[in-house]
């Protein structure tokens, strides 16, 4: 076995282990987040702080009568958790989390798929996401399911459009599909000011791509201001609703990953991606490694920044959920198509006007 | 009736108003008091009328009741269940008193009835057993409270 395969392989459990455990932490997250923001206090009593809170709730989840019931086409209600969960591990596959290292004159990629057509793959399979979804809602053989899985296939319909219109000034301006060239070209510099230079970060030379994308990306998720499919107060529970213990946790572990890779592109595509954060570049020159171990070391501090600017975004999804009323069914298709989609082509036509008179 | 107030721009595209949203959430997530009642530790203050946990007054170790059975006929649950004998230095007392606390509403008609000053409500409201036994007079006669 050639060391490029050991590292495959690494990287592999890696990205499902650091995924999987995004999970229990989130759970906590957000209910201490809602909690405190609603002037709770949350979870506080399952070890410190409540951080075993989470534990706690899996090992419920894993002792719960597993029942199916007796009016589910049973197939595709098995299916379904199983269905929404695989598209949510794989779409993080492209994502580059680290520059390249250099060892014994071999290029190791911290990205577990080098694919060209990068952005392509993602939006093909998160959109995949929805599937299990929709049969979730169809095999449930209840209304409220049926419903919660109708408005998410409208929702998926009405929010890919401006989803991946809104991507392509990123494209354009980087003139590739590639995850990696994009972060590359974030870290060249846009202009300074004394000593202080800006970056090309997707947010400054694309603002209103940027919030394009992050509405889309809620919408996406299926998460609160756009969690139609699952609307507790008019759908009870939605899509989920006749599901429960590890299944119901498996819907619930797809939203969280889903929303991981969520953050994870908008960090690279807006934020700079794996780019170290200010102030690790003056860290790094104080450790002064050189060769391998200071690759190694960049590496592992890039990975840090990526990680913190994934917790940002994560951060700010709870926020959010605990923050805006959900939209009314209509609202949200006039958002989507009334007004996402047509900013989003404003975008693409300034982005290719930016482009060509090299301003970008 | 519906009215559609006119708005203006800014407030049309949303995004200040969700700005201002998130610091309302955020000032909250940091700064406001929060109002938990931390349950085992802290114990919301009820008031001195909560009508609780029952229990029969005693002077001198022996219960104010003369089994004069008005609480057992003014209770709308018919949840009390008193068997009257007789004593040589007290006419009549309760040989059998019991309260079924799966069926009590906790109205207080009980303690209003009384003539002795014989049954009364404590403020005691935690009373999650493992056993469905009804409350008897020897736990009834615990004094729960200074009613
Ligand atoms: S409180 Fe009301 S319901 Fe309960 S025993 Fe007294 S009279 Fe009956
Ligand atoms: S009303 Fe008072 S005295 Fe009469 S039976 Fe009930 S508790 Fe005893």
């Amino acid at each position: 076995m050639d060391n490029q395969f050991l590292f495959m392989l690494a990287k592999l459990l890696f990205v499902v282990v650091a995924l999987i455990s995004v999970v229990p932490i989130m759970l906590w997250v957000e209910r201490r987040g809602a909690a405190l923001m609603q002037n709770r206090l949350g979870p506080n009593r399952a070890g410190p702080f409540g951080l075993l809170q989470a534990l706690a709730d899996m090992i419920k989840f894993f002792w719960k009568e597993d029942g199916v019931p007796g009016h589910v086409r049973a197939v595709p209600y098995l299916c379904a958790p199983l269905v929404s969960l695989a598209p949510a591990f794989m779409t993080f596959a492209v994502i580059p989390f680290a520059g390249n290292i250099i060892f014994n004159n071999e290029v190791f990629e911290f990205q577990v798929a080098h694919l060209d057509v990068g952005f392509l793959y993602i939006f093909a399979i998160a959109s995949l996401g929805v599937y299990g979804i929709v049969m979730a809602g169809w095999a449930s053989q209840s209304a409220y399911a049926m419903m919660g899985a109708l408005r998410s296939a409208s929702q998926l319909m009405s929010y890919e459009l401006p989803m991946g219109l809104s991507v392509i000034g990123v494209i354009l301006a980087a003139g590739s599909f590639q995850l990696q060239d994009i972060v590359a070209l974030q870290s060249q510099e846009l202009f300074h000011i004394g000593s202080l230079s800006i970056p090309k970060l997707g947010i400054f030379i694309q603002p209103l791509g940027f919030l394009i994308f992050l509405t889309c990306a809620f919408a996406e998720t299926n998460r609160l201001p756009f969690d139609l499919a699952e609307g507790e107060s008019e759908l009870i529970a939605g899509y989920h609703i006749e599901y429960g213990a590890m299944k119901f946790a498996m819907f619930m572990m797809a939203e969280y990953i889903n929303m991981t890779t969520a953050s994870g592109l908008i960090a690279t595509l807006y934020f700079g991606g794996f780019q170290l954060l200010p102030g690790m570049h003056t860290v790094l020159d104080l450790i002064h490694l050189t060769g391998f171990e200071g690759d190694c070391l960049r590496a592992g501090f890039q990975m840090l920044s990526f990680g913190l600017k994934i917790a940002f975004f994560m951060w700010f999804f709870v926020w959010v959920r605990w923050t805006l009323p959900r939209f009314r069914y209509d609202q949200l298709m006039d958002l989507g198509w009334k007004v996402l989609m047509p900013l989003a082509m404003v975008n693409i036509a300034l982005t290719v006007m930016l482009v060509v008179y090299k301003v970008i | 009736m519906l009215l559609s107030k006119k708005k203006g721009f800014f407030t049309r595209i949303y995004i200040v108003e969700i700005i201002q949203g998130l610091a309302i959430t955020l000032k909250n997530f940091f700064f406001s008091r929060k109002v938990t009642i931390q349950y085992p530790e802290e114990r919301r203050a009820y008031s001195d009328r909560f009508r609780g946990l029952h229990y029969i007054k005693a002077t001198n170790g022996v219960e104010n009741c003369t089994a004069c059975m008005l609480c057992p006929t003014v209770c709308p649950a018919e949840c009390i269940h008193i068997e009257a004998g007789e004593q040589a230095d007290k006419e009549k007392y309760p040989v059998r008193f019991e309260i079924d606390l799966l069926r009590c509403c906790f109205c207080g008609m009980c303690e209003e009835a009384c003539p002795k000053d014989a049954i009364k409500l404590s403020a005691i409201y935690e009373m999650a057993t493992h056993s469905r036994e009804v409350l008897r007079k020897d736990m009834l006669l615990e004094q729960r409270g200074n009613k």
